[in-house]
Formats: C-alpha cells, structure tokens, sequence
C-alpha cells in the first residue's frame, strides 16, 4: 500500500527560519511522491501545533510523518509520541535535523542552508516512505542510582532518590561529604550558614535507608548503557586501595566547580599585599579576632571589592556570569560590616546582580553606607600600591566616564566560577561541554538535567553557575529524571535488530565471527546450515552486515533500500 | 553543483559522533553545506556498497565518523570499521576511484572542533583532486 505522508517544517521561531527559506523547503518537497500534506508551522513542538499534526493524521488518514526542526535528541520522542497517540506506529516518524546540520551549522550561507534543507527533507522522506511498523523491545532496568559528588547538589540528589525507593550509592572523592558549603558563610537570601545547611543535610542523610555513602571514592571506570551501566570505583582506605564494582540504571553527576584564580597581577594578585579573592576573603574573616580586623599587619579600615573577577570577561574567555558571586560579595561585605561597624565598603562594579530576593542585601547594603561604583568595560579598575594603602581607579559609568578613585586597606577580588579542574568524570562518561566549558545539558529548557549519554542526568554547578538554591532546584529535577529511567525496573528499547535472509545465506561464520554479544547461531534450514539472529541479545550495531559475502543481513530501519534511497537523495 | 565546495557524505553514529556534529551546529562552527550526514548505528555496520552507491551518484568523498574506543558496542568497532574501509578503498582502486576520497576519522561526542577540521581539510583535498 503506498504511503501517505504528512510533512511539517518547523521555523524554531526563527532560529531556523532565519537561515533557512522554510517556505522553499516547503514549495520543494510538496510534491515529492507520497507526500499528501506539507506545511510550515513557528514551532512544531508546540502544544497547538502537535494538536493540529493529531487532527492531519486523523483527518487525512496519515501512514507517515516527517518532521524537519531541530536534533531527533531533543525531538525525535515528542513527535514519535504525537504519532501514536494519533494512532500511528511510532516507527513511521521520521525526523529531519535542519536545525543543528543546516541553519546554524550554515548560518554564514543563507543559500546553501536552503538547499541542504531541501535535500535533507527529501532524505527523510525518502526513508519514511519504506519505514515500517515496529514493536519497541522492554530490558530490565537497574533499580538504583550512582550519584557522583556529594556537595549540596549530590545531597540533596541522593536524599530525593531514597525516598522515592531508589537504591543510592552516593559516591564523593573527598573524605567527608559536603563540598563547597564548609566554605560559605552566610547564604543568601536564607541567611543560613553554609556548615547549618550541611548539618541539616547530614541529618537528613542519616535518616535515609538507601543510600550508600563512598567517600574517598573516585569513579574509574564505566561501562553499558541505560538501565545497566557498571561502574567501577578506587576507594581509598586506611589500608590501601581497593576496587569496587557497582550496577546502576542511571547516573547523576554533581561535581561541582571551582573558584576562578586571578592570574598573577590580576588586578594585583600575588602582587600587592592585601590583594586576596573572595573565598580567602571569608576564610580570613570567619577566623578573624573581634574586635580589630588584621592583616598582614594593617589594621583594615576600608576595603574595596572588585567585581566579575574571572565573569563577564571583556578579553579572557569566560563570557558567562557567575550569578552567585554579586550576592555573594554583597552578603560577605554585610558580614564584615557587622563584626566591624566602622570599616568602609567600595564596591567597584559592572552592574549588581542580587536578582530577585537577593535584592534586599542590596539594599541593605546601601542602607549601611556602603559605597558602590560601576565602572566602564572600557575602563576598568586599577590597582596600585600607594602609600602604604591601596589605590583603585577606575572609570565611573554614573558620573560620565570621570574616573573615580578610592583608597582601601584591603582589596578583595569578587571571583565567579569556573568548571571542576578534575576532568576525569567528564572524560569517563563522554559528557559534552557548552561554550563555557561547563556540562552542556540536552536543552536549557525543555531537557534541562539530561545529557546525550542516554541515563546520564547533571545537577549543580557542574552544569554552569548556580547559587545553592538553584543548585538544589537542578540537583532535585536532576533527581527525578534519574529516577524516571530506572521507577519502572523495565526501560523499553528500540527494536532496531539485524536478520538473515535464509534463501541467500549459505553459513560461512563470518557474521557470527563479528558479533560482539553472540547473538548468532548456526540453524539447519531449506535444507542448508544458515545463520539466525537472537532478537533479544542482538543490540543492532550492524557489525554483521558488511562482513556477509552474499549481502544476506540487513538491520531494521537501516536497509539497503533506506540507506540507498537517503544517499540517492542526498547526492542530487 | 557548486565547485567551490566538494560534496561529501558522512556516515555519523546516533550515539557518538552525531552528538558532535550537532554541536558544531550549536557553536555555529561553520563547514560547508555540500557536507550531508546519515546516521548509522556503528560505524561497523557499514556496508561498502553503500560508499560505492554514494560515488556513483555523484558524491565526491565519503567520511565515516568512526566511534573509535568510545563505541558503546565494543571495542573492536574502530578495527572493524578500518578493515571495511581496507575493503573499499581495494574495490575503489579496482574500479579507478582514487581511494583517498574515502576518510576515516575518530570522532567522539565532544569533538566538534574536530569534526569541522577534518571537513574543512578533506574538502581541499578533494578538490585540489579536482583540479
């Protein structure tokens, strides 16, 4: 029966559009074969545009639909699910990527975008008009979770898979648990300390029956997929060092970050006395005496704080803004203020971000006196010696690029964040990095703790920048992602398996040779010895295939007849 | 079609080397247009009639982004998917093809940089093949 194929060219509200003539895609592939309906929709992800693929189905009586948007890894899923709820098979969608392989990867060539589009749609037309049926296949997934670091983000993580019943192995390289938080101080907006935070965390660990705790524990290998990776991990005790090997159906990396170090003369690091950041800003405060605050033999009476230390970056690399270290220097100059009344504050800034509740440190910050100077990209702050004090000058952006100097005792560089100098989880578990170095998640908001390593979830500051209340919010979503994957104890599968065609195989062990998890045999039929494939151990790799002499294996969705027909396409 | 560019096939994997590919979209990591990508399984599991098919329909190189040690189907994948390529680049010769228009090359999930180098310097090959 020939195909009826429903086609829709999504603009990614112009993300697409705006490198790709979506309506010439359309114009050039109306009238292919089979295809009796195309359109161009804004976002074909959207709820009104999935209610209206539904309606086309139905409607026209649809046996295949194409989707041409962004990456089947963000997409593939949300339009094999319109599919069967319209009651198709899932297998008859098709998608097209002209997002990632089009628009952006061309957006410096408008024409050719255009073109590759076209020919990309066709391809998957191509290929959904020999798609067939299929049955998805179900595994047994591991009933438990690997979270990897056990600072606030990794805590929280673990506590939330035990009580949904997950088993948790909470894995952390350091000898106690905790992370960062032995580090804060005040955390705002809450006004806890970081050490009340970890004393509740630890509370709330104790109470938890399913979560086993590693610490001194790295992971060094991995192995498997989805619902069954084995992890192997070097622990490191009072006798040695020992090896350990863990199932799990799905992983959770917390790993945290590190503060940016000032380069040597950074503002005067290492060079000037009294030139510190501010994590050694607040260990040196929290261990301050009482009454006089002194350093390195100076009584500090004003102290100025320089801020996007390594953020926001004009000419290094990190563009990014840290969002926790404005409130972070706001709240830390709060602290000071109320050991040492009388110290002055200078806040040299590129624009304060206490976004939302934050905002009330600020204010009260101002309200104490303290001093603030936003200062120009083009003019940023000088720091001299000068004196026996230290001078800051730099140009003011409110009082029309005039430069504004000020004299403190002690200068404190606000540093942001950068990515975890240990890259071996990373590197284990193949995780992409963004533009910032960080863990790229799938999508910033529609998938934002998955990864493309299919189980694998990220949570915290290993993903980017987050205060400790965002990293919550990302380490408990994180959370209930891991546990989707593993709730059911069964993941379905794609039945995406290779055959033998017995009429032509005349058994010669080649393609049992080849595979990897013996899942051919040799079987008596039509009278000869020919080769039968293991539906359920089969994982549909397709080594098989190009070792057969007569060409007499083929592996569902990737035929000779689609791959031919997509290369024929594609060669136009 | 346009001759400033050669017009290449890839043979991506779904799980390994798509990802990067996509990402050197997402980085607006610019390659040329005439570069079309179809995702394989494992780069295993390609069939050297298929890399035939791509030349006489008109392609002027054939890439396969292998998995390499990342392949999560095992490590023999970069051996296997170096004999297939063996394999055809004899068959190529034996049919008057110059065998250095088919590449191979191991790319992982991250290596988007890669990826647009390896593009951009086949791309010259070919086309000073051309010439």
């Amino acid at each position: 029966m020939e195909k009826k194929l429903g086609i829709y060219i999504c603009a990614c509200g112009g993300n697409i559009s705006d490198y790709v003539d979506i309506e010439k895609v359309k114009d050039a592939i109306k009238d292919e074969d089979c295809v009796i309906l195309a359109k161009t929709t804004m976002f074909a992800c959207g709820d009104s545009n999935q209610k209206d693929m539904d309606a086309d189905i139905k409607a026209n009586d649809l046996s295949g639909i194409v989707v041409a948007s962004c990456s089947p890894k963000l997409h593939l899923t949300t339009f094999r699910g319109v599919s069967e709820r319209a009651g198709l098979n899932k297998y008859n969608y098709v998608h097209a990527n002209i997002r990632e392989q089009a628009s952006w990867a061309h957006s410096d060539n408008k024409t050719g975008a255009t073109e590759k589009a076209i020919l990309l749609v066709k391809a998957a037309i191509a290929k959904a008009r020999l798609a067939e049926p299929l049955v998805p296949f179900k595994i047994k997934s591991q009933r438990s979770v690997a979270v990897i670091g056990a600072g606030v983000a990794g805590l929280k993580a673990a506590i939330a898979l035990s009580r949904m019943n997950d088993e948790v192995f909470l894995i952390e390289r350091e000898s106690k648990i905790g992370g960062k938080l032995h580090d804060l101080d005040t955390i705002s907006p809450e006004q806890i300390s970081g050490k009340e935070l970890l004393s509740r965390l630890e509370e709330d660990l104790k109470k938890e029956k399913n979560i086993i705790l590693l610490t001194n524990s790295e992971v060094v290998g991995n192995s498997g997929n989805i619902g069954d990776f084995t992890l192997t991990l070097k622990i490191s005790g009072s006798k040695g060092e020992t090896t350990k090997e863990i199932k799990v159906g799905s992983v959770l990396v917390a790993t945290g970050f590190n503060s940016y170090i000032p380069a040597d003369g950074e503002f005067g690091f290492n060079q000037i006395a009294n030139v510190i950041t501010l994590p050694q800003f607040r260990d040196i405060l929290r261990n301050a005496d009482s009454k006089k605050f002194v350093l390195n033999g100076k009584e500090i009476n004003s102290v100025a704080y320089i801020y996007c230390v390594g953020s926001r970056q004009v000419k290094g690399e990190n563009k990014y803004c840290s969002r926790y270290c404005c409130t972070a220097a706001v709240q830390a100059s709060l602290d000071l203020k109320k050991k040492y009344p009388d110290i002055q504050n200078y806040h040299f800034t590129k624009g304060v971000r206490t976004y939302g509740k934050q905002e009330l440190i600020y204010k009260e910050s101002n309200r104490v006196g303290d001093i603030y100077i936003q200062f120009l990209d083009k003019k940023p702050p000088i720091v001299t010696e000068l004196d026996g004090a230290i001078s800051i000058k730099a140009g003011d952006l409110l009082s029309e690029k005039k430069e504004i100097e000020a004299l403190a005792d002690l200068v404190v560089l606000v540093t942001g964040m950068v990515p975890d100098k240990d890259p071996s989880v990373g590197s284990l578990f193949k995780l992409p990095k963004g533009r910032d170095k960080f863990f790229n998640e799938i999508h910033m908001k529609l998938r934002p703790v998955e990864t493309v390593i299919d189980g694998i979830t990220i949570a915290g500051t290993c993903q980017g920048p987050k205060n400790v209340m965002e990293s919550v919010n990302s380490a408990l979503s994180a959370a209930a992602k891991s546990h989707s994957f593993v709730s059911k104890g069964e993941l379905e599968l794609e039945p995406i398996v290779a055959y033998a065609d017995k009429s032509s195989c005349n058994w010669c062990n080649a393609c049992s040779d080849a595979c990897p998890f013996n899942a051919i045999s040799k079987i008596e039929a039509e009278g000869k010895e020919v080769a039968s494939i293991n539906k359920s151990t089969c994982k549909g790799c397709g080594m098989c295939l190009p070792v057969c002499p007569t060409d007499s294996i083929e592996l569902i969705s990737f035929t000779n007849k689609e791959m031919e027909s997509m290369i024929d396409v594609l060669a136009q | 079609m346009d001759k400033r560019s050669a017009k290449i096939l890839v043979f991506s994997t779904e799980k390994i080397s798509d990802p990067a590919i996509d990402m050197a979209g997402l980085l607006k990591l610019h390659y040329p247009p005439q570069v079309f990508t179809i995702s394989v399984r494992c780069s295993s599991g390609i069939k050297p009639k298929w890399i035939l098919r791509a030349f006489e329909k008109g392609f002027d190189g054939v890439f396969i982004a292998a998995d390499g040690s990342d392949c999560s189907y095992g490590e023999s994948c970069t051996e296997k998917t170096g004999v297939i390529v063996e394999k055809t680049h004899i068959m190529m010769k034996e049919m008057g093809l110059e065998p250095s228009r088919l590449r191979m090359a191991a790319l992982c999930s991250v290596c988007s940089e890669a990826f647009v180098k390896q593009i951009k310097s086949f791309t010259e090959l070919l086309l000073k093949q051309e010439n």
